[in-house]
């Protein structure tokens, strides 16, 4: 086949996969996995009712959602009004598409676009994300979800500082702003912060996994200030704002607000795996007589029936890693109260942003005394 | 006057927050994992377990017209509960024994006895003005429908719900 | 870069750019703004200009223009009234344009190089980020630095005048 037909071709198949295979359904279903670990959390059961298990309490809810009325109050700004949702749903949608979720599938690398400044693909992205909120909470013409929408403009802007800054040692490290090099460094010299793999004797990896590790608290703490999770989800903070940028909306755009919600968490989840656990990458503890004791790498590099098990392994390993950062996101959710304004603001820019600057210079000097 | 409060002063491990961050999420973690071993008491799970069993005898259920040990329904149409209803949840239509019947002449019956169970509010007043101890409140609490036709029981439901009482029901000895 | 996307993404700005002046609404106004931006940041992307294109995004229409749109909606801007059209105004303003795109058309055609066709790009060889990254701390590390300078002064400058009580 020719290649610019197979590449349009290849791409299209992953863009489908990726999003309606894999995303919406894990979408759908980490909500439930929040209703049901929250339940469990504060000793009730949860949704059970819908097939075994609940297991189909997502379907229902989504057909609830469709056959609501689909109201518009009447004093809206009617055409900011319906874009708002959908502004709120895409750029999450979107960012994936730079992620490398698997190694090789017959061949095919496993990211939609491996271009060059990934990461700042996703910041840029990821930033567009409050235009929905705020245009929301604008056009809704009411009191309570304008506040969530400023609220939620600020909050945004100041934890995108600590956010790039955090990433920046990682940069200094790799040298790469790709993210498929950024995995590749991972399978090569060990996880960001938790450098097992290659010479893990080695002290420096050790000493340089120290500021990885602050980049990692202090990335995944503003991941979850730049997704509105408690507990700083001040935009949406029910018992003050009645229900924040959403009040106004009901039916299939408030869903899209909600799975808009979740999207960016799940996308935010597979940043952090990407840059700080390793992307794709499992390494299977293996013994042999000719190397004795080691790392078995396995991905989609084989030939044959091996190469695609290796592939879809790592597909499989990304999105567990992933599932496993959303168990947390929801644990956290239900174990801290919300921060107060002024305390969100403080934290993000005397707090955060502070360490992570000093955190920049540290990497910096452990890199340049790095041996070569 | 006002009384100021003041605030604890923290320590420098209180105030970095993680340690108190990191025990609330141990006891989250801890209720999760009571609840996936089965350890935690969790509320009855309605509709597969019911708690019929240990109902109190003075359940007050759905009102239901009885019979008595001979199979005859023992409401003679007195209309008292109509009248006692708070909320005129009843609606009697009283008419004459057919005759020929055994106790024809002798009293009324309902020919129609309608208990409109949106309204009625299980105060138990009907079963305590009847003079005929005919009406009582069962332990039937599960009243539902998909319309509110559906809602009123008529008399073969009644009957139906009341089934037979037997021997002499003495409701009123205590206070004789 | 083909051609449709070109025209796709020019279009796209200069409607949207017309449209933050054509706008009564200052929100619409600087929401219009974003999508120009976009456009622009389009552009540069076929370009293969990824970084530009993609600092584009990040910092106009990501920060730059959320802070407008905050502040936008606190100043609770109300749409611009209409006026009425002065037509002597108009029609000096279009004159102005009129000889302004003249006197561009003539420049240009009478220029040598205007009717070059333009060689062909070469395709990139090198990631442009490592390209701009050298540029900016090599040839102009001096000017590069100044800036920084400068814009720690106005941001301690921003902080002591808003920090300042009002008496
Ligand atoms: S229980 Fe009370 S409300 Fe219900 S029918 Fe009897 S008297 Fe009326
Ligand atoms: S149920 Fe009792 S009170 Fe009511 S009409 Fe019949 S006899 Fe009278």
């Amino acid at each position: 086949m020719n290649p610019t037909l197979f590449l349009i071709f290849t791409s299209l198949l992953k863009i489908v996969g990726i999003v309606f295979v894999v995303i919406l359904p894990m979408v759908s279903y980490s909500v439930y996995a929040e209703r049901r670990v929250s339940a469990l959390i504060q000793d009730r059961l949860g949704p059970n009712r819908v097939g075994p298990a609940g297991l189909f309490q997502p379907i229902a809810d989504a057909m609830k959602f469709i056959l609501k009325e689909d109201f518009t109050p009447a004093n809206v700004n009617k055409f900011y009004y319906w874009l708002a949702p959908c502004l709120a749903m895409v750029p999450a949608l979107m960012t994936i598409a730079v992620v490398p979720f698997g190694s090789t599938l017959f061949g095919v690398p496993m990211v939609i676009a491996d271009i060059n400044v990934g990461v700042l693909y996703v910041f840029a992205i990821a930033s567009l994300g409050v235009y929905g909120i705020v245009i929301a909470g604008w056009s809704s013409n009411s009191k309570y979800p304008f506040l969530g929408g400023v609220r939620s403009s600020s909050q945004m802007i100041s934890y995108e500082l600590s956010l790039g800054l955090a990433v920046i040692p990682i940069f200094l490290l790799v040298g790469q702003l790709r993210l498929t090099d950024i995995v590749r460094y991972q399978i090569e010299n060990g996880w960001m912060i938790a450098p097992f793999v290659g010479h893990w004797t080695d002290g420096w990896k050790w000493l340089l996994a120290i500021p990885m590790s602050i980049s990692f608290v202090v990335f995944t703490i503003a991941i979850f200030a730049e997704t509105n999770r408690l507990p700083f989800d001040l935009p949406e903070a029910e018992t003050e704002l009645v229900g924040g940028y959403h009040t106004e909306y009901g039916s299939m755009k408030f869903a899209l607000f909600f799975l808009g919600e979740y999207a960016a968490m799940i996308t935010g989840s597979a940043i952090i795996v990407t840059l700080f656990l390793g992307g794709w990458h499992l390494p299977v503890p293996w013994w042999n007589h000719a190397h004795g004791f080691h790392w078995l790498l396995i991905d989609g590099s084989l030939g044959g029936w091996r190469g695609v098990i290796g592939g879809l392994f790592n597909i499989f390993v990304f999105f567990g890693k992933v599932s496993v950062l959303l168990l947390f996101f929801i644990w956290v959710r239900w174990t801290l109260p919300r921060f107060r304004y002024d305390q969100l603001m403080r934290l993000g820019w005397v707090f955060f942003f502070e360490i992570a600057l000093v955190n920049i210079f540290l990497a910096a000097i452990i890199i340049a005394c790095l041996p070569q | 006057m006002a009384i100021t409060v003041s605030r604890p002063k923290l320590n420098w491990s209180e105030r970095l927050y993680l340690p108190a961050i990191l025990g609330g999420m141990a006891i989250t973690f801890g209720h999760l994992k009571n609840m996936l071993l089965g350890r935690t008491k969790v509320t009855m799970q309605y509709p597969e377990q019911k708690w019929d069993s240990q109902m109190p005898d003075h359940y007050r259920g759905a009102p239901a017209l009885v019979k008595d040990e001979g199979g005859r329904v023992r409401c003679v149409a007195c209309q008292l509960c109509e009248f006692i209803c708070p909320p005129r949840a009843i609606r009697i239509v009283p008419g004459e024994i057919p005759l020929g019947e055994r106790f024809a002449k002798v009293e009324k019956y309902p020919e129609k006895f309608d208990i409109d169970m949106i309204r009625c509010i299980y105060c138990g007043m009907c079963e305590e003005v009847c003079p005929e101890q005919a009406i009582f409140l069962r332990k039937d609490y599960a009243i539902t429908g998909y319309t509110r036709a559906e809602m009123v029981h008529d008399k073969e439901k009644l009957i139906e719900i009341g089934g037979v009482m037997h021997g002499l029901v003495l409701k009123w000895n205590e206070k004789k | 870069m083909s051609p449709f996307f070109f025209w796709t993404a020019s279009a796209l700005m200069l409607v949207f750019g017309a449209a933050v002046i054509i706008n009564r609404n200052p929100v619409a106004s600087a929401l219009s703004l974003v999508v120009s931006f976009l456009g622009l940041a389009a552009l540069f992307m076929s370009l293969d200009a990824f970084f530009l294109g993609i600092i584009q995004v990040l910092v106009y229409a990501g920060a730059v223009m959320v802070l407008f749109l905050f502040i936008i909606m606190l100043l609770d801007l109300r749409a611009e009234e209409r006026r009425r059209i002065n037509f002597v105004a108009f029609a000096g303003g279009a004159a102005v344009a009129v000889i302004f795109f003249g006197q561009l058309y003539l420049v240009i055609g009478h220029l040598h190089q205007a009717k070059l066709p333009f060689a062909p790009l070469a395709p990139m060889q090198v990631d442009d980020v490592h390209r701009i990254g050298l540029l900016l701390f090599g040839s102009y590390n001096l000017p590069f630095q100044i800036i920084g300078v400068l814009i720690l002064v106005a941001t301690i400058g921003v902080i002591v005048l808003s920090k300042r009580e009002l008496h």
